[in-house]
């Protein structure tokens, strides 16, 4: 083997570990992390009051800061923006394991009709637990997130149990998600129009996808699921790879197709529920960010997921920039702009694939 | 010796039954070819002997062991299956293709020892695709992007070779390319292949055991010299024919009545 292209890793006894990464995997994963941090940097210093780069960088490390910048940095931004990069980078891996089991690029969990689930049962959360005299919640908003999950996990629940059939059926699961999409918009626009005007506006910031008004607490919750999330799913680079090839050749090549593909369904579901309930419902994040990775570096999901990962908390955190500095005083939800860029994006898909 | 062996299969789409009853062994070693006409079965038995297909009754034996009680990674090491027109991932590097091969023998830390490197060296030498091994798959053409495939279930380093119309919208040239390649992988590596063809001809000439299929149950099996007749062909395909022999393998070769131009009776 060329080793200028590869790099080959064999140890232990029996060459017990032993791997293989491409070279320029790599550099595309580290251009790609730079790239996010720089952004990242440069990003928390806009806004109503500029603080500039340098100074965000003593923030972020600790070091002698401004009071005022430290104050405007890392109450009200840093926490933000760590949800905005997280809840994209969970959306991008959603969508990287659904096109790969449904072996459609067209595939994503708003597409799907999951992040739908979680949309109606937080519009519902909002009508049934507020007061119609005060417009106030007489529940804690904090759970909100775990309403979103359900919700996601209820959309895939019912999703998948249509769409089993002795297995599941790729194709199946695309008509079937169709069909639980067009109901879960419907079943929203139902609970809003029922509710009260004032938490129908704010169900529909949430709708559209929002990181507005993240706070450490958020990100102390986020964080460690977002981790454990991203870990579980690099461990099943190698089942994905496999699933990649659809039903037949995956059985050949001794894979346990019906019991992989539910694990990584419920991967797709729960990456998905946690972002929704984080971000709201942001779409087409899942869709364009694993497709851009796919024209960068191919199909292999060991450099698939990182680069797509890295893509999708790009777009969300730039979203949310532009979302909360372009149209200041005023605050533009981040999904706004990701719609903006991924409706003609979708269509563009289309008219390839027709092609 | 016997590789695969079937008994008292059952198989079924759903409620549609395809084949009742049915007893064949695949002799071990040999090219065995499965023909007959479109619906008869043929491929739904191939399918069931790779285990894409679950037999509603009867058993299935791999050398002797019933693949019902094997692992699904078992079984890979002893028999790959190449689908009828397979479809890799968009982007998708031959290697990475090939690579594939090897998912039944690797691990979470054991991806790509010395023996996967030697066994998908070899195949990538074995299907001639060496110096194409970093180009996409979907640049390949269509004989190419076969051989690809055949690679990739030769890196499965298995004994048994089950290929579902592998010849299937290739040119002539390029049937005969892989034929070719399946025949030295029998001859030098005595692996076992079994495969449905279309074309009788080219079935006859390289297949040692042909299996005839109808309607669900076997019409007949043997050599191709011992069992293509006339007859068989009648009843199998419903068409007449004239056997010959090959003017330079020696196998049936089949000219098929019916019409066409005609110059040597004159016409008029």
């Amino acid at each position: 083997m060329k080793t200028k292209r590869w790099l080959i890793i064999r140890r232990g006894k029996a060459e017990r570990v032993s791997l293989l990464f491409e070279k320029r995997s790599f550099w595309m994963i580290t251009i790609f992390s730079v790239l996010l941090m720089v952004t990242f940097l440069l990003t928390a210093g806009a806004g109503e009051v500029y603080v500039n780069p340098i100074e965000v960088g003593k923030v972020i490390f600790g070091l002698d800061a401004n009071a005022f910048s430290k104050l405007v940095v890392e109450s009200f931004r840093l926490p933000r923006m760590i949800v905005a990069v997280l809840v994209g980078m969970l959306l991008a891996i959603s969508g990287s394991i659904l096109q790969g089991i449904v072996r459609n690029p067209l595939a994503s969990p708003d597409l799907l009709g999951i992040t739908g689930g979680a949309s109606v049962a937080v519009v519902m959360f909002l009508g049934m637990f507020s007061d119609p005299k005060t417009n106030a919640l007489i529940v804690s908003i904090h759970w909100l997130p775990l309403i979103a999950i359900c919700g996601a996990l209820i959309a895939a629940l019912i999703l998948y149990s249509l769409a089993w059939k002795n297995g599941l059926s790729p194709v199946r699961l695309v008509l079937m998600g169709i069909g639980v999409w067009a109901l879960t918009k419907a079943l929203t626009t139902l609970f809003m129009v029922k509710s009260v005007i004032y938490r129908a506006s704010q169900a529909n910031v949430w709708i559209t996808g929002s990181v507005y008004g993240a706070n450490w607490d958020h990100v102390s919750i986020l964080v460690p699921i977002a981790l454990l999330l991203i870990l579980c799913t690099f461990f099943s680079v190698r089942q994905l790879n496999v699933q990649a090839f659809g039903e037949e050749i995956a059985v050949g090549l001794g894979g346990q197709v019906s019991k992989q593909r539910l694990w990584l369904l419920t991967l797709s579901t729960l990456t998905a529920g946690v972002a929704v309930a984080y971000g709201g419902g942001i779409s087409f994040v899942g869709l364009m960010a694993p497709h851009i990775a796919r024209r960068l570096v191919g199909s292999n999901y060991g450099a698939l997921l990182p680069i797509s990962a890295l893509i999708g908390g790009f777009l969300v955190l730039l979203a949310d920039t532009i979302g909360r500095t372009l149209f200041l005083p005023l605050e533009v939800p981040a999904g706004v702009f990701i719609s903006i860029l991924g409706a003609p994006y979708f269509i563009y898909l289309l008219i390839r694939e027709r092609g | 010796m016997i590789a695969l062996e079937t008994s008292q299969l059952k198989l079924a789409y759903g409620e549609r039954v395809i084949i009742d009853g049915l007893d064949v062994e695949i002799p071990k070693g040999k090219i065995t070819v499965l023909i007959g006409c479109n619906g008869c079965g043929k491929s739904t038995l191939l399918r069931s002997m790779a285990r894409l297909l679950k037999p509603k009754t009867g058993t299935i034996l791999l050398e002797g062991q019933m693949i019902s009680k094997m692992s699904t990674k078992e079984i890979a090491k002893q028999l790959a299956i190449l689908p009828q027109g397979p479809v890799a991932p968009e982007g998708l590097t031959v290697l990475q293709l090939v690579k594939q091969g090897r998912f039944p023998y690797q691990s979470m830390l054991r991806q790509w020892s010395t023996e996967d490197e030697e066994l998908v060296n070899k195949a990538l030498e074995a299907t001639g695709l060496d110096e194409l091994r970093d180009q996409d798959v979907d640049s390949l053409s269509g004989g190419q992007r076969q051989r690809a495939w055949i690679a990739m279930t030769l890196a499965q380093n298995p004994d048994i070779l089950l290929l579902d119309e592998p010849t299937t919208y290739l040119d002539l040239t390029h049937q005969v390319d892989i034929l070719d390649l399946l025949f030295t992988l029998n001859r030098q590596e005595n692996r076992t292949i079994l495969m449905v063809l279309h074309d009788l001809n080219l079935a006859c000439r390289y297949a040692d055991h042909l299996i005839a299929v109808k309607s669900g149950e076997i019409y007949a099996q043997g050599s191709p010299e011992d069992i293509m007749k006339p007859s068989l062909v009648q009843d199998v395909f419903q068409m007449d024919c004239e056997i010959i022999s090959d003017p330079i393998f020696g196998t049936p070769l089949l000219i098929p009545h019916g019409k066409g131009r005609n110059i040597v009776r004159k016409e008029g």
